[in-house]
């Protein structure tokens, strides 16, 4: 129970030979509900990527000590092109694991999956629609969706609110909470107010990272790493430090 | 009318007719491949790297096509591998091979003794003078590419969507992008042939460019960039030989006013929706 499903060490990671993370470690529980925050080019984005495996750290370890873990994944909103021309279904579809990955036709359970899920979140009568004629909270939907039907053990957010109106947010996160049950969260977001009440820890990431074993964060704390103050929050909210490796 | 039905009884016409059709099936499936995933700027560098190909096999007394497609084929698998490893800015990469495939396409054309009789055609196209081999090759590289992004439609339009989520799915991502890549510059160089280096890529675009006035769903988009450039092909090929003026230009300029014909009753139709 105490093993960690994810465990990053002595990462080192950037682009182009500029580290941008120097020297961060960070472990996952299955039951963690993790928000990580930091300033605007900070290295949110670049630690979610060491994590999923896109991009190769100059130096350290990303090991997976339970065993191989499904990730599902939704990415920054910048990174999706919304004029490609795709369907709301195909976009969900391409959330499932092929069962072979050259032969790429889905079985009639997995079309049926789909179908449910999108029934679940109220997307059928958008199934046909190509993305580019949703809302912003319409999109981050669907992408939540496609990271969504592989069921998976860890889901990783990049900043799902943004381009979002409140309601949206707020329904997501209710969404979340209820996910949390069953999985591993990783919600990434520069604004440390909104999720502050509904992570159980917080990471900071700016260059290197603080992480606090529990959601109480003092004004000092975070001045003290430097991470960004939007709002301090109110009441006891957990907190957890990892010493630099 | 009488000369009309007539032309239909030349060869050099049923051939020129044939390559119009195959290539506007293959340009619908290629084109909205390059449309889609906005890399049309890079499919004009692979194209105009091509005419150093051209050049050096005019130099070497060997068959153009073949330098054509060995160069087109290597600038494209180059850019995808720049593009992939991103150690250097991917338009400056484009920007040096398309510069140095012309270069020297030109260098080698001048140092070569005596006269290049085709060279004009390879510039501007010359679908009246396509023949039976060079039908053969342009209809096997069609039905290979129907094939290949018919069988694997969902991981090709997947990595072109979204190169990185479909990498953490396990889609073998490189292949499909490499693989695309090699029969976007395969169809270009079969296509230079009829419409020349200068036109082609509008081949590839415009008939898409009318398409996604009607729909944004893939699969459509292939099947009516098909009957657009079909019918823009034809239409110009037959004013072509009415007014002897250049196949390329002649299809290429029809295209162009069949799009711009849809827009307009796209734009009365909004007005009238607002009215
Ligand atoms: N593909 C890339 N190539 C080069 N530099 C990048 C790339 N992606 C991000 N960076 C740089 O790395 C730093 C961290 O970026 P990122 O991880 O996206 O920050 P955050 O998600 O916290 O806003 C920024 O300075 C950014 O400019
Ligand atoms: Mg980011």
């Amino acid at each position: 129970m105490t093993m960690p499903i994810a465990s990053l060490k002595g990462i080192i990671a950037g682009y182009n030979d500029e580290p941008v993370l120097r020297n961060i470690g960070l472990e996952v529980f299955a039951n963690d509900f993790i928000g990580v925050i930091g300033p605007n080019g900070g290295g949110k984005t670049t630690l979610i990527k060491v994590l999923l495996g896109i991009l190769k750290p100059f130096k350290g370890t990303v090991e997976f000590p339970s065993g191989k873990i499904k990730i599902g994944y939704l990415p920054q909103a910048s990174q999706i092109d919304k004029s490609f021309p795709i369907s709301v279904k195909e976009v969900v579809q391409s959330g499932l694991q092929p069962h072979n990955k050259w032969n790429p036709v889905l079985s009639a359970r997995q079309k049926q999956k789909v179908v449910k899920l999108l029934n679940e979140s109220g997307l059928q009568a958008l199934a046909k629609r190509p993305i580019g004629s949703l809302s912003g909270g319409q999109l981050q939907k669907v992408l939540l969706c496609r990271a969504l039907i592989n069921e998976p053990d860890l889901l990783v957010l990049d900043e799902p609110n943004t381009y979002v109106d409140k309601n949206f947010e707020y329904e997501l996160y209710q969404w979340l909470k209820e996910l949390n049950k069953s999985m591993a969260i990783i919600l990434v977001s520069h604004d440390i107010g909104t999720i502050s009440s509904m992570v159980k820890t917080i990471a900071c990431v700016n260059g290197d990272l603080h992480y606090h074993p529990s959601n109480t964060i003092s004004a000092e704390l975070l001045q003290v790493y430097k991470c960004p103050i939007d709002l301090i929050a109110h009441g006891p909210i957990p907190h957890r430090v990892l010493k630099k490796h | 009318m009488t000369g009309l039905i007539e032309l239909f009884s030349y060869s050099f016409f049923q051939n020129a007719i044939m390559a119009a059709l195959i290539t506007s099936v293959l340009a619908a499936m290629v084109g909205t491949y390059i449309v889609s995933r906005k890399i049309v700027f890079i499919t004009d560098g692979i194209t105009h790297s091509s005419f150093g190909g051209i050049g050096l096999a005019y130099f070497l007394g060997i068959n153009p096509f073949f330098g054509a497609a060995f160069f087109a084929v290597l600038s494209a698998l180059g850019i995808e591998w720049v593009s992939h490893r991103g150690k250097l800015r991917e338009d400056s990469a484009i920007a040096i091979i398309w510069s140095l495939g012309m270069a020297v396409g030109i260098i080698f054309v001048f140092i070569t003794p005596g006269y290049t009789p085709d060279l004009m055609s390879f510039l501007f196209g010359s679908i009246l003078s396509v023949g039976y081999a060079d039908l053969m090759v342009m209809l096997v590289l069609t039905v290979v590419t129907a094939l290949f992004m018919g069988i694997f439609y969902r991981p090709v339009l997947y990595s072109a969507f979204d190169a990185e989520f479909s990498k953490i799915m396990g889609v073998p991502v490189a292949f499909f992008r490499y693989m695309m890549s090699f029969i976007i510059a395969m169809a270009i160089v079969v296509s230079i042939r009829s419409m020349g280096i200068i036109l082609v890529l509008s081949l590839f675009t415009i008939p898409q460019a009318t398409s996604m006035l009607f729909s944004h769903n893939f699969r459509r988009i292939v099947l009516i960039s098909m009957i657009f450039g079909l019918t823009g092909s034809l239409v110009g090929l037959f004013s072509a030989y009415s007014f002897n003026i250049p196949s390329g230009a002649a299809i290429i300029f029809t295209l162009t006013i069949q799009y711009l014909l849809f827009k307009l009753l796209f734009w009365i139709r909004s007005l009238i929706a607002i009215n």
